[in-house]
């Protein structure tokens, strides 16, 4: 009963928000050109779903190795922030800075620095975009741990390592998944940002790029969607692992 | 007997922002093996302090502390701590959480062997059947009991203990009070016991140290003189004039320690 109803619930959502897509289409009486409507896409779909294919697994594997990257290079910089008082001071205003640029400005500067290496651009864009959100919630969670903690086994004689592998890195995995759910997302924009605005792109994006400038409006609806699909799965993907390391920190119903 | 715990002519303060905080002051304490030190003093007088310095986790500026015969420089695997925050981790049951310090201490003891530790002490707090559960799924009274089980599974000779009660009801902390006779009558430990309950210095302490105001010293030191049943301390000998008598002079004691508190906080 419960498990139906939780996938019932939102299937029923989806279906009235296309419903609603398609009345509000046919109720303005828009063509093609103007706004594609459900029903346009399967045959956009079926002509080119071997495009969609290979375009949806360029997208994901960059935006997946990039995400890696992130959680590596995020969490390091999050164990020297959180260790550090000194690091934390000296990277923090670095990090919020370089968070705010607009990510779209890099595209030419990463062009230019690494021509032609078009998978190698958009994997960075990805990492760049998302380590952040890791970075911080890693450095936060452990530099606010509580002395407590480490006391309890500090007084034994652990060494620092012992303490954050006991303590602190469990400990800060709650944050960290809640980061990687925003990272995850983050990755996916940056992989189609460098998909779309370079020229002669991979994935996705690419098909977007190709679908504009052919006029194929059925055509970039569904890729918006298939990208919609993508994006849920690699989030979904996250909230299942964070079950699996950090399901203890749900605190049970009632 | 021989002094287990003896902290010598230990000064410390703390460097901040606004220069030197002096927080202990030629501070002198001896418990004797076995014994049971209580110290009450002035919130903020360096009660904390005292017990990061009998741990091994910071280092007096001047002055020693001695544990079975040894200066102590850094932690040593034989000290348990206990803290009024339980700090029990959310993601190791009950029994695993009580396991933790054996994994330090004890890395090459066998699982069966660190469970069968675990649960006799869960048994002697009244735990048994809880082995599995969560800490969130336990109330106050009972994450501290599992706590106290965590501080002595690997059967350390001094327990440190940072008013372990304090953040409990008046009841349960009672119940508390005799589990840790419970505990202190199975296990070898030398404590001290950092509390701000008069009551439950005189209830557990063999000798009430009450320091001063910051930077703390032993101002009084106040041998207790329980009144015992069949050999046992029971709750009631707390009503006793004998009783009575030493709480009226504890509380004299903090009236002039709290006396010594510098209005405001800050360097001296
Ligand atoms: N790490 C620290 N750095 C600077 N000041 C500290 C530090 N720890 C404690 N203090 C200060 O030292 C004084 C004594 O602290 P503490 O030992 O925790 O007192 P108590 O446990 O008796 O309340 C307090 O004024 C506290 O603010
Ligand atoms: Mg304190």
């Amino acid at each position: 009963m419960k498990t139906v109803q939780k996938i019932a619930v939102p299937m029923i959502a989806i279906g009235l928000f296309v419903a609603f897509w398609e009345f509000i289409v046919w109720f303005n009486g828009w063509p093609n050109y103007v706004m594609a409507s459900p029903s346009d896409l399967p045959a956009a779909y079926s002509k080119f779903w071997n495009l969609f294919l290979s375009g949806s697994w360029q997208t994901l594997w960059r935006t997946v190795a990039g995400l890696g990257l992130a959680v590596f290079f995020g969490t390091l910089l999050g164990m020297i922030m959180g260790f550090s008082r000194v690091a934390r001071d000296g990277l923090y205003p670095l990090l919020v800075g370089f968070n705010a640029i607009p990510k779209a400005t890099l595209v030419p500067v990463l062009a230019l620095l690494f021509i032609g290496e078009h998978n190698f651009n958009t994997v960075l864009m990805a990492f760049l975009i998302s380590f952040f959100p890791i970075a911080v919630s890693v450095g936060i969670g452990l530099s606010t741990l509580e002395p407590e903690y480490r006391d309890i086994l500090a007084s034994l004689g652990a060494s620092r390592f012992t303490i954050f592998r006991k303590i602190a890195l469990p400990k800060t995995l709650p944050e960290f998944f809640g980061a990687l759910k925003v990272s995850v997302t983050l990755a996916f924009i940056g992989t189609n940002l460098v998909e779309i605005i370079s020229p002669h792109g991979k994935g996705l994006g690419a098909l977007f790029l190709s679908g504009q400038t052919n006029s194929n409006y059925p055509l970039m609806f569904a890729v918006l969607i298939a990208l919609a699909v993508l994006g849920i799965l690699l989030y979904y993907c996250v909230v299942a692992l964070e079950r699996i390391f950090a399901g203890w920190a749900e605190r049970p119903h009632q | 007997m021989e002094n287990l715990i003896e902290i010598k002519g230990v000064t410390h303060a703390y460097k901040t922002p606004n220069g030197l905080l002096p927080v202990l002051d030629d501070l002198n304490v001896t418990v004797p093996e076995g014994e049971f030190a209580a110290v009450v003093g002035p919130s903020g007088c360096g009660k904390s302090t005292l017990t990061r310095l009998v741990a091994g986790l910071m280092k007096p500026d001047e002055g020693e502390v001695w544990l079975h015969g040894e200066l102590v420089k850094s932690p040593r695997k034989t000290v348990g701590m206990a803290f009024q925050n339980p700090v029990l981790l959310e993601w190791r049951t009950i029994l695993d959480n009580v396991i933790l310090p054996l994994e330090i201490v004890a890395p090459s003891m066998p699982r069966a062997d660190r469970i069968a530790r675990a649960e006799e002490l869960l048994e002697l707090v009244g735990l048994a059947g809880f082995e599995d559960k969560r800490p969130s799924e336990l109330s106050g009274g009972m994450r501290q009991r599992a706590s106290l089980c965590r501080s002595i599974v690997h059967k350390p000779d001094v327990l440190i203990m940072d008013e372990p009660f304090g953040a409990l009801d008046a009841f349960t902390r009672e119940d508390l009070w005799q589990t840790m006779h419970k505990l202190r009558a199975q296990e070898p430990f030398t404590a001290v016991l950092i509390t701000h309950d008069l009551r439950e210095s005189v209830y557990l302490g063999d000798q009430v140290i009450v320091l001063s105001g910051r930077p703390a010293t032993t101002q009084y030191v106040l041998d207790v003189h329980y009144p015992m049943e069949d050999g046992e301390r029971k709750l009631d000998g707390l009503y006793s004039p004998e009783c009575a008598e030493m709480l009226a002079t504890l509380r004299d004691q903090i009236k002039i320690a709290q006396g010594r508190v510098p209005a405001a906080a800050g360097a001296a």
